[in-house]
């Protein structure tokens, strides 16, 4: 068998394991949703719905039919697409659709579409801060072992780990932004419009993100690294009189990576989570914030339209991680 | 020994250690040690666990720097006093004029990058070749280690090589600055008897050929007779004999070395108590057509493929095999704890499915057989409370009976795992084993896990019992010397299958198939003179 | 170098032998780490004011809900009258902003449901999590097989978004604390299933169980006395780290306006407004912020300290060259018969002891997943 064939076969069924794991994501998501108890159409629509809108929600969703034939409406949709009535008049909505939001009659993909992009921009900016940072402080703190900047390193990680997103940010803002006025309170720039004004307005929100996802890294990778340090092959190339650089820098970080790549395809998810924080607490109108809105005025089909776009977005970060991690230690097609 | 005439052997001598002692914490590792190794000159260090011999391996590197371990003493490789020597010195000596092997050639190679490179990094720390330079010598050391089309295997990583391969390859890296001394840190440990062969064979025709110096550090005496001309037995950190290969062990003068070499099982000494009417009692466990395949669809495994066997009351039969013969999966099928995909195992006449206490078995790992939260008494009072006994001091005088069956002590019953040693613990497992009364026990690898004096405490316990009890043992090991010593009837397994079955003295005096015959060419051999003479005898298949 | 191969022996055989069994060497070595003994005393402390909560507010003569108008300075937008926000005798931190409630009353009553609320998911989740690793561990190839694709799915959800929905749905006559509760459980037990079914097969496999199985005994008994307690030390250490977890979320939920709602106080809904106030009343930014600040890092620092005194290894066998030399054993390193091959061990990286899952981890429990491998001495 050769390597490379096992690897296409790996990756293979790595991608039909995503899209089983998408489809049972969507029929948990649905199910949960527009298959709990009490009046469906009332909770779809919203608290403040006219009786017309209702029965018209009802049709929609088509409440008449047994589940698993809404069910299958609701994926065509996904799949296809399908047309809707207004009430006044047909309309289309295109695949991939994910519904229609009751309350601002508005599609709720084109909702997520137009929010993506202040949201993807916190998040890969500060996906960049934390591996570099937490990566860095990680491999620092494991080469300086027993030394005091590993213990000043071990207290700002755990201080790190241990301070919610939103506290930290909450402090960054007040002091940056309030108290010393070193920079205007963040405004949302398009990074088309303007990319310096795009980066400054974002560096308080990357930095509130990225700190404690950072420290989680520099835990992860310390501990990682330690053990790769522990390791046989270590010890053999030490005893070939290779240098100290080489044999952390090289192997032993090569080898400690591998946990690492796992840890931030994991982390995707609880990025997120934490980007609703931010973009709540500096007012970025990013999905976060959306959601956090939608929740309150409890617009389902946009909640649900968001759930299932991130789990996807998860799942695709956990496949791509999984083949990196494949690619990267090949031992693992073999299992 | 004055400091002007260590200078001066500096250049005949390539190794002098002097007064060597390495302590780890409050443990000695290491005490008082001196001996010397000419250049060009082999000199095994052989001791059990616990003996020091790894230790002073290391401490010949200076690996014991900055590890927290006191060292004391002097030592001097090649020219280089590594106490004194600066970091810079140590990493020039590392390698380049001393390099060493370790045991577990997996472990100690890279996982992510290729063999070649690997060897090509080193390489290139010593001499500052050019990338392409030192790629070149890569490929050209492992050729010399006799790795097949080694241009494109050098671009393969250590997973894709087999485990001798693989040990090829630590020597060929270890070849590649041209040390004057090698040194091999229980380097065929890990490996099946053939291949063990194979490497020490490529160890001598290697130092005939570049003259470079060998320490040798290993526990089997019979590793030690194959390959060098000087043997120091080491116990407690201390140096209990040195002196020529053939003087040790052939007329050792201390006690210890003489108790070693006496507990050491051999490969061509008959069993001395046997049994007249062996293969006549009637059956206890008959196998049938055992089968068992592991996974499923295009990567099944088939472990056991179609073995029939029968156990007779009162008897041993040694199963024998290298990794991945079988004989384990094949030793689980028989107590019951592995399902046969096809095949049937009856037990006193009837076919049976699942366990029977009265088949037992003994594991093969000391640790991980017996339950770490219980105390012994508990683990060996096991099948008594499964079978229903209820009152606590009938079965307190019956566990307490069976320690003291196997040579324990019936206060040993509150005890945890943790306070005993392998040998020990291993004891409790025959206990536990002997309290369910079985007729059967299946000893999986049942000393492979310790060291040698121990093993033949442990043997010995087994044959004990077997007479006084009439217990039919099945003895399921890799090592063909305690197979021999043990078992009245052999069986030899290769791929899953019996290629040889027979009373042990036919089998081992007169082999009939091929592969047991290249079994029992590989083992090492405790004569140096016999060792020569086989090796020569393994050439020539070779070169013919 | 025989330590080394000692240390790398030990860690192979990981789960099988604790240094010694029991609790009391567990106390022992909890007790000889200082961070977390301190850690373990604010904890007890945290509890304690929790538990105490209505006797404290009693001692200081208020209670986290009554409004006070008259504290608050309606003309500057509800600013709390006085210096420090109001502090005094009567209110010993001042009132809150707008409502003018006592702060100090809210802050105790607050830590009541943010410890309530993570203990009471952390036992939702350690009780769905052993269950199915359990079950899949133990159950045929289908039942591993659809527990195990449930428990990736589980794990695909994101905390905080799906946290965010559901609470959003469920009506709000439902009592909130206890629904963040339940939420919080039932979405993030995934790592756990997958950290609990990696144990069960590991121990699975080994002899002892075998022995017993030899021994007679049948099925329940051999998984209650050779496999549960197996379990405890990785479901006791994980569940020590997804505490802190929890709180953070409830807080962060809170802070959302979609958790714990008002009148019931809680640290995290407390600072929602504190962005507006830090000026005219830092004290409502500080107190919150400090608590959940103080708890989360003692927490963690204990639960540090829980998993290395219940795992010594995983902390010693970093721990190279300090020469700690094995026990009276008589073991020949490595001599078994087998060569270790690569082949047969799918994920060479985590096994051993990290029962770190790979694919661990949505949310922000993915953080304590990650820190399971650590060594903390």
């Amino acid at each position: 068998m050769s390597v490379f064939g096992g690897l296409t076969g790996f990756v293979l069924r790595r991608v039909l394991g995503a899209v089983a794991t998408l489809f049972a994501l969507s029929v948990i998501v649905y199910v949960v949703f527009y298959a709990a108890p009490g009046n469906v159409a009332q909770i779809t629509c919203g608290p403040r719905c006219s009786p017309e809108q209702l029965h018209q929600v009802a049709q929609q969703l088509r409440l008449d039919d047994p589940l698993h034939v809404r069910y299958w409406h609701f994926l065509e949709g996904l799949v296809a697409g399908h047309d809707y009535s207004t009430g006044t008049s047909v309309e289309h909505c295109p695949a991939p659709c994910l519904g229609v939001s009751y309350q601002s009659g508005r599609q709720v993909m084109s909702i997520i579409t137009a929010k993506l992009p202040v949201s993807l921009s916190l998040v890969a900016g500060a996906m960049v801060l934390w591996l570099v940072l937490g990566v860095g402080t990680g491999v620092l703190s494991a080469w300086r072992r027993g030394r005091t900047s590993e213990r000043v390193l071990t207290a700002l990680t755990l201080a790190g780990t241990a301070t919610p997103v939103f506290v930290i940010g909450l402090v960054l803002m007040i002091v940056v932004c309030g108290e010393f006025q070193w920079l205007p309170f963040p405004q949302y720039v398009n990074l088309t419009d303007d990319p310096e004004q795009w980066a400054w307005n974002l560096l308080l929100p990357w930095l509130s993100l990225a700190l404690i996802e950072a420290a989680a890294f520099a835990r992860l990778t310390r501990a990682s690294m330690l053990e790769t340090l522990a390791e046989d092959h270590i010890r053999t190339f030490r005893a070939y009189g290779v240098g100290e650089r080489s044999v952390v820098g090289r192997h032993a970080l090569r080898g400690a990576l591998a946990p690492v790549i796992a840890l931030n395809a994991n982390n995707v998810g609880s990025a997120v989570g934490g980007a609703v924080l931010t973009e709540t607490l500096f007012g970025l109108p990013g999905i976060g914030q959306e959601l956090v809105h939608a929740v309150n005025v409890v617009d389902l089909p946009v909640v649900v339209g968001m759930v299932l776009v991130v789990g996807f977005f998860v799942v695709i970060a956990n496949t791509v991680a999984d083949v990196l991690f494949a690619v990267a230690d090949r031992r693992v097609v073999l299992a | 020994m004055s400091p002007v005439q260590t200078t001066g052997d500096a250049r005949t001598n390539l190794v002098e250690v002097t007064d060597l002692s390495v302590e780890f914490g409050e443990v000695r590792a290491v005490d008082g040690l001196s001996f010397r190794l000419a250049r060009g000159a082999a000199l095994a260090l052989v001791g059990e666990s616990g003996s020091g011999k790894s230790t002073v391996a290391s401490a010949l590197l200076g690996l014991h720097h900055g590890t927290g371990a006191r060292v004391r003493g002097s030592v001097l490789v090649a020219g280089t006093d590594v106490q004194r020597a600066s970091g810079e010195e140590l990493r020039r000596l590392r390698g380049a004029k001393a390099a060493m092997v370790f045991q577990d050639p997996l472990s100690s190679l890279d996982p992510y990058y290729a063999i070649g490179d690997q060897i090509a990094e080193v390489y290139r720390v010593h001499t500052r070749a050019s990338r392409r330079a030192a790629r070149a010598r890569a490929v050209r050391v492992l050729e010399r280690v006799g790795i097949p089309d080694a241009a494109r295997r050098s671009r393969a990583r250590p997973h894709e090589f087999s485990g001798g391969m693989r040990q090829r390859a630590l020597i060929a890296m270890a070849l590649a600055c041209e040390p004057d001394l090698l040194i091999a840190d229980e380097p065929t440990t890990a490996l099946d008897v053939t291949v063990q062969a194979q490497i020490l064979d490529l160890l001598h025709t290697l130092r005939e050929e570049t003259g470079m110096g060998l320490l040798l550090v290993t526990h089997d005496v019979g590793v030690a007779a194959e390959s060098v001309d000087e043997v120091l037995v080491m116990r407690d950190g201390r140096a209990v004999e040195h002196g020529p290969v053939t003087a040790v062990l052939g007329a050792p003068s201390a006690a210890y070395t003489r108790e070693l070499l006496g507990a050491v099982p051999r490969v061509d000494a008959p069993r001395e108590t046997r049994k007249a009417d062996s293969g006549q009692g009637e059956a206890v466990l008959e196998a049938t057509g055992l089968r068992r395949e592991f996974g499923r669809g295009r990567r099944t495994l088939t472990a056991v493929d179609g073995v029939s066997l029968t156990l007779r009351r009162g008897e041993t039969l040694g199963v024998v095999g290298e990794s991945g013969s079988g004989k384990t999966t094949l030793g689980r099928m028989l107590v019951g704890l592995l399902e046969p995909t096809a095949g049937e195992v009856r037990f006193e006449g009837r076919a049976r499915r699942g366990v029977d206490p009265a088949v037992q078995m003994v594991f093969q790992d000391p640790v991980s057989s017996l339950n770490p939260r219980r105390s012994v008494g508990e683990s060996v009072a096991d099948p008594l409370r499964a079978r229903g006994e209820r009152d606590e001091g009938r079965i307190r005088r019956r566990v307490t009976e069976l320690l003291e069956r196997v040579g324990l002590e019936g206060a040993h019953y509150d005890r945890y795992p943790h306070e005993f040693s392998g040998g020990q613990r291993q004891r409790v497992g025959i206990a536990r084993a002997l309290a369910a009364d079985p007729k059967v026990i299946v000893c999986d690898e049942p000393v492979s896990a310790l060291d040698v004096t121990t093993q033949a405490q442990v043997v010995a316990l087994l044959g004990e019992l077997q007479r006084e009890l009439g217990i039919a043992l099945v003895f399921v090991a890799h090592d063909l010397a305690v197979v021999r010593q043990v078992s009245d009837r052999v069986a030899v397994m290769h791929r899953g299958r019996i290629v040889e079955e027979g009373p042990a003295d036919e089998v081992y005096g007169a082999p009939r198939d091929p592969y047991t015959r290249q079994l029992l060419a590989a083992v090492p051999a405790l004569d140096p003179e016999a060792a020569a003479r086989r090796r020569a005898a393994r050439r020539e298949p070779a070169t013919a | 170098m025989s330590e080394v191969l000692a240390a790398s022996e030990a860690a192979a055989t990981d789960v099988s032998v604790p240094a010694a069994p029991g609790a009391r060497p567990f106390w022992r070595r909890l007790r000889a780490q200082r961070a977390a003994l301190v850690a373990a005393v604010v904890v007890a402390l945290l509890v304690l004011v929790a538990l105490a909560a209505p006797l404290l507010t009693a001692l200081e003569g208020q209670d986290p809900t009554t409004y006070h108008p008259g504290l608050i300075d309606s003309a500057r937008g509800g600013v709390p009258v006085g210096s420090f926000g109001g502090a005094g005798a009567d209110h010993w931190l001042g009132v809150e902003p707008q409502t003018g409630r006592d702060l100090f009353a809210r802050l105790v009553y607050g830590a009541r449901v943010s410890l309530g609320v993570a203990l009471a998911a952390t036992v939702v989740q350690i009780a769905l999590g052993v269950t199915v690793g359990v079950a899949a561990a133990l159950g045929n190839r289908w039942v591993d097989q659809l527990l195990s694709r449930l428990t990736d799915i589980i794990v695909a959800m994101p905390l905080m978004i799906m946290s965010l929905a559901l609470l959003a749905i469920v009506p709000q006559s439902f009592p909130r604390p206890v629904l963040v509760a339940l939420v919080i459980g039932l979405i993030a037990w995934g790592n756990i299933a997958k950290i609990v079914r990696a144990q069960t097969l590991t121990l699975k496999g080994l002899d002892h169980v075998a022995a017993a199985r030899l021994s007679g005994w049948g099925a329940w008994r051999i998984a209650r006395r050779e496999l549960l307690p197996g379990l405890a030390a990785p479901v006791i250490t994980y569940a020590a780290l997804l505490v802190p977890t929890n709180i953070a979320v409830e807080a962060a939920l809170s802070f959302l306006g979609v958790g714990v709602k008002p009148p019931t106080p809680s640290w995290g809904q407390m600072l929602t407004a504190a962005d507006v106030w830090y000026q005219a009343a830092p004290q409502y930014l500080l107190f919150p912020a400090g608590a959940l600040f103080v708890t989360v890092v003692a927490l963690t620092v204990l639960g540090d300290g829980v998993r290395t005194a219940l795992d010594p290894r995983a902390a010693s066998r970093l721990r190279v060259g300090t020469g700690r030399k094995r026990e009276a054993g008589a073991e020949t390193p490595d001599t078994a018969a087998g060569p270790r091959t690569a082949g047969t061990d799918p994920r060479p990286r985590t096994a051993g002891t990290d029962t770190q899952p790979r694919t661990a981890g949505t949310g922000a429990e993915a953080r304590a997943a990650g820190t399971d491998k650590e060594e903390t001495a």
